[in-house]
């Protein structure tokens, strides 16, 4: 069978390129490596996986052979920037910090960036690295625990409120050659801190991108994090991100992942509620044209009683495009008192896209309040035709109903410089000015 | 104003309007009348456009163009209103802002500038008081949670702003109190001027107590089968439609 043949093949040379690094000798990431080769690559018959060939597409896009680190000759990174938006700036260029474009303008008394390959041989780093996000349950975590290039430790000290956000810039060159990219974020936010975090990828050039990217974000005790994944990547990007927050009580959590391009894009968005009292809104959209496919893969775990959690994932597909989403929500047994919902909403508007959507609830607390919903389906024709009876032509009256649809996953952000550029990549996509 | 002449729509393989002839100018209020499923709602919605309905023959002239051709929103720039029997919930979108869109949109078709956010709040705080709706009403999304009374109020308020040439009011009475249809009805003779037009579809003669038609035309099984004075309407009340079918049938 072909399936097994390139399996065999790609993990191979992958696991022979792990041996030609430096790293090779490290313990923690030989046991990633060995994870790696256990779980193998997923095939079309691997659950998780089914609606996300990306082995399929490594194997035909990409050569493993080739390890030596890509150099970039990108000079000005303006244009990857949210305008108007004051942020401190993590860069990475083809997996490797850059220093040159990375720019910390918080106090150090605010925030502490380091890092990580350092900050993992020292006192703090190790405590949470690799706690909550477990490199034995997926392959390309797994991967990525074995092969990360470079990454950061962000560390924001008790009772202190970052004012100015961090941004992590994750850069491709692909002009010359492909580019393959591991990177890694591990944020700490003590207790009662508050921290905006974003997230955005992009690229240049016309060859193949793959990037792997894990981070694992501790939010203690009435801390607060305010999340945003931008991506939208018009290269031909083949993103796998693995990301666990891991909340303690009365923590607050925002997030917000908003898809727009990308030749394949997984998300493991996992979120641990381990603690009382804690609040977490957790909100979605893609808008996906083209033959973009976008797969949000998204677990909330209910560890403890009291806890509030809000999902809500939309998604407008054009062209030839997939969405998928599936959303996990566990109540464990001790977990009494939970509100849990999610929602996802999904608009085709071409009878070539699809989308594949599965919730799953499995609780197991009896008095817990729990809801899940997903629709799939067409703009509403009469909706339509009310806004063309008032002189609105058909294209504008379709962006202004598909405007309406995506713009309430905006309701978590708090920023307003944030808001607004979310906004305009949104209207853009929807052709709405 | 508005010219049909023999007009035959169907929708699916089902034939509704089996030859309308209608003639309305400037200055008039025509009201169409007849019993459940004779088409009266279905002329409403072909003469804005609706395309559920596929006009198989006939010819509708609005101020000298073919109206048949025009898009939807076309003839709303055209100056055509079709205030809905059940105007349409639009979660996100809230009526200031749909409004505002629409009628630069129709301004734009005309040739006039855009209104700017100043001019258009002075407009429309002026065409509020005409159906007496709510500013905070306005602000939230089109029509959601909005009483029946208030999405009927909420087509005048339409009306008012887009000032169009003829308007088509579609069982606007249907689910309406009585305070509500006053208004309502108070809204839509304010509007009336020597230059526009109206039709009034209506199943009752109730509404037409309110907004007093120049002319009643009934309409049974998709054909106007009588034609008069706001009197017939009366007869009508008084006699019911089986008084028109058991015309028909001795004829």
């Amino acid at each position: 069978m072909s399936v097994a043949t390139y399996d065999i093949d790609l993990k191979e040379k992958i696991v022979r390129a792990f041996e030609q690094t430096p790293d090779r000798k490290n313990v923690q990431r030989t046991e990633a490596m060995r994870y790696f080769q256990m779980l193998g690559l997923p095939g079309s018959k691997t659950e998780e996986y089914r609606f996300a060939p990306i082995t399929r597409a490594l194997e035909k896009n990409f050569n493993f052979e080739l390890i030596h680190p890509i150099e970039s000759k990108i000079k000005s990174i303006d244009q990857f920037l949210i305008p108007d938006l004051e942020a401190n700036l993590i860069v990475f260029i083809n997996g490797v910090y850059s220093s040159a474009h990375s720019k910390i303008i918080s106090p150090e008394s605010e925030i502490k960036i380091s890092d990580l390959r350092k900050a993992v041989n020292q006192n703090e780093a190790p405590v949470y690295f690799e706690k909550y996000l477990k490199t034995s349950v997926d392959p390309f975590m797994a991967l990525n625990s074995a092969l990360w290039q470079d990454g950061v430790f962000i560390q924001v000290p008790a009772k202190t409120k970052v004012k100015k956000p961090v941004i992590v810039l994750h850069i491709s060159d692909a002009e010359k050659e492909q580019s393959i990219a591991h990177t890694r974020l591990l944020v700490v936010l003590e207790n009662d801190s508050e921290l905006t975090l974003i997230e955005k990828s992009a690229s240049t050039g016309e060859n193949n991108i793959f990037h792997t990217f894990a981070e694992e974000i501790v939010v203690k005790e009435k801390a607060s994090l305010d999340y945003v994944k931008i991506q939208n990547d018009e290269g031909k990007l083949h993103q796998v991100a693995n990301s666990m927050i891991h909340q303690s009580s009365s923590s607050k959590l925002n997030t917000f992942t908003l898809t727009l391009n990308g030749s394949l894009i997984r998300n493991n968005f996992n979120i641990a509620i381990d603690g009382e009292n804690c609040e977490s809104h957790f909100y979605g959209l893609y808008l996906l044209n083209g033959n973009t496919l976008a797969d949000n893969h998204t677990v909330v775990d209910h560890l403890k009683p009291n806890s509030f959690s809000n999902e809500l994932y939309k998604g407008v597909m054009d062209g030839n495009s997939k969405g998928v989403f599936n959303g996990k929500i566990f109540v464990r047994p001790h977990a009494q008192k939970t509100n849990a919902f999610q929602s996802n909403r999904n608009i085709l508007l071409t009878d070539t896209a699809t989308v594949n959507t599965k919730p799953q609830l499995e609780i197991w607390a009896d008095d817990v309040k729990c809801s899940h919903g997903c629709t799939s389906g067409q703009l509403d024709d009469e909706a339509l035709f009310y806004l063309r009876s008032r002189g609105i032509s058909l294209n504008e009256a379709k962006a202004m109903l598909l405007y309406a649809f995506a713009i309430e996953t905006l309701e978590p952000i708090k920023n307003p410089v944030l808001k607004i550029y979310l906004d305009s990549l949104i209207s853009k996509r929807l052709n709405k000015f | 104003m508005l010219s049909v002449k023999n007009l035959k729509a169907k929708i699916g393989e089902k034939q509704i309007l089996n030859g309308i002839d209608l003639q309305v100018n400037a200055g008039e209020v025509h009201a169409i009348m007849g019993p459940n499923g004779s088409g009266k709602s279905t002329l409403a919605s072909v003469l804005a456009g609706r395309e559920d309905y596929e006009v198989t023959e006939g010819e509708v002239q609005f101020e000298g163009k073919n109206l048949l051709e025009l898009e939807p929103n076309e003839r709303a720039c055209e100056g055509i209103f079709l205030a809905f029997q059940y105007p349409v919930e639009i979660p996100g979108v809230s009526t200031v802002n749909f409004m505002k869109t629409a009628l630069n949109k129709i301004r734009e078709y005309r040739g006039q500038p855009s209104l700017d956010a100043v001019a258009f709040l002075q407009l429309m705080k002026e065409k509020m008081k005409l159906v007496e709706i709510d500013q905070s009403l306005l602000s939230r999304s089109l029509n959601e949670g909005f009483s029946g009374g208030e999405k009927k109020r909420n087509e005048i308020f339409q009306m008012a702003m887009l000032e169009p040439k003829l308007a088509i009011l579609d069982e606007t009475d249907s689910g309406l109190d009585i305070d509500a249809l006053r208004i309502v009805a108070n809204g839509v003779n304010k509007l009336r001027s020597k230059n526009n037009a109206t039709i009034v579809v209506t199943h009752y003669q109730r509404l037409l107590e309110y907004i007093v038609p120049d002319y009643v035309h009934v309409l049974y099984k998709g054909k106007i089968v009588k034609s008069g004075g706001k009197e017939l309407a009366l007869e009508l009340e008084a006699k019911g439609y089986d008084w028109i079918k058991n015309e028909l049938a001795l004829a």
